[in-house]
């Protein structure tokens, strides 16, 4: 199963991201998060995001849905660090946060694959709101 | 050598601790008002580390405070300038450095910014500052000024290049956001930048 990890500087937006999502999922999806810093100040903890990537399963890849400039930076920083065969199975997906975790909750508990999972959220994460 | 450079790095942190008020002013401007607040926990915590060490080497201070910023400081100052000191320590000596060295240090630095950041010169980010040193360097080494002089003058580049910001629009990072508006108001980034040059220059001329 593809994992997926939230990260965005607000702790709240994090684990509200990761309870919606989970509303949707068909089957086991392991959903991590990495907000914020301190407990719930502002900002982007790069050691989190490190543990977290370590920690979680990544042998059917780990989907990454990051909100603003430091998040993706810190993101982008931490994966360089890992062995690159585990860098080419986590991908941060370009995707609005909350639609893209939704989807990819739906997606990849549906056992879709890395590229498939990928493939559905960078596609239709931004729906036309205005025609539901 | 290297107790001489944990010293700079010390006042840097003291310097940067001083301005935190400023720089978050300047961020509230035009960004999300925590530069100040960031980079005041992030050369706070380096401090403590710093004061309770002992380096053989500048490759092990430079790669101790890259990781203590980027493990503390929690915005894109903290991977920014954490990766730019990160390259900075794969270069430098422990020797006595000349010209050509800081040519080289500053563009590893520069490297490691645009690495992480994407940005180009004229973007109203940090590198504003940084490039327009590095550029100052790289003159006089070519036309073979001595250290003194360079320095002088590396300082007096980056104090333009942080002024230059003013009149930019931002296109990078969280100030671009706010477009044209973002204009009229000095970098903040820019000026932490200018903040760490002018600490290390100034002290080693004194």
């Amino acid at each position: 199963m593809v994992n997926i990890l939230i990260i965005s500087h607000s702790l709240k937006i994090a684990e509200g991201t990761k309870e919606l999502a989970e509303e949707m999922k068909q089957d086991e999806v392991d959903i991590q998060i990495a907000g914020g810093i301190n407990n719930g100040e502002l900002g982007t903890d790069a050691d989190l995001i490190e543990q977290k990537l370590k920690n979680m399963d990544y042998k059917d890849g780990i989907v990454v849905l990051a909100d603003l400039g430091s998040a993706v930076m810190s993101f982008n920083m931490v994966k360089e660090w890992l062995p690159e065969e585990k860098q080419n199975l986590i991908r941060l997906a370009n995707a609005p946060l909350v639609e893209g975790a939704v989807l990819g909750a739906v997606e990849a508990s549906l056992g879709k694959s890395l590229e498939e999972v990928m493939a559905t959220i960078e596609e239709n994460s931004i729906i036309n709101k205005n025609n539901l | 050598m290297a107790s001489e450079t944990k010293k700079l790095f010390l006042e840097t942190a003291d310097v940067i601790i001083e301005n935190k008020e400023y720089l978050t002013e300047l961020d509230a401007a035009i960004g999300d008002g925590d530069h100040g607040i960031n980079l005041a926990r992030g050369f706070k915590k380096l401090k403590e580390k710093l004061e309770n060490e002992n380096f053989e080497s500048r490759n092990e201070l430079f790669k101790l405070t890259a990781m203590t910023l980027i493990s503390n400081v929690g915005g894109a100052s903290g991977p920014l300038y954490g990766t730019a000191f990160l390259n900075i320590s794969k270069v430098i000596s422990d020797e006595q450095l000349e010209l050509d060295d800081l040519v080289e240090i500053a563009e590893e630095a520069i490297a490691g910014i645009q690495k992480r950041g994407k940005a180009e010169a004229g973007e109203k980010t940090m590198l504003d500052t940084i490039i327009p040193a590095a550029e100052s360097l790289k003159q006089s080494r070519d036309n073979k000024h001595n250290l003194d002089t360079a320095l002088s003058d590396c300082l007096d580049s980056a104090a333009e290049g942080m002024k230059s910001t003013i009149e930019m629009q931002a296109t990078k990072g969280r100030a671009s956001y706010l477009g044209e508006r973002s204009i009229g108001h000095q970098d903040p980034g820019a000026t932490s930048s200018y903040l760490i040059l002018k600490t290390f220059i100034e002290g080693y001329l004194k």
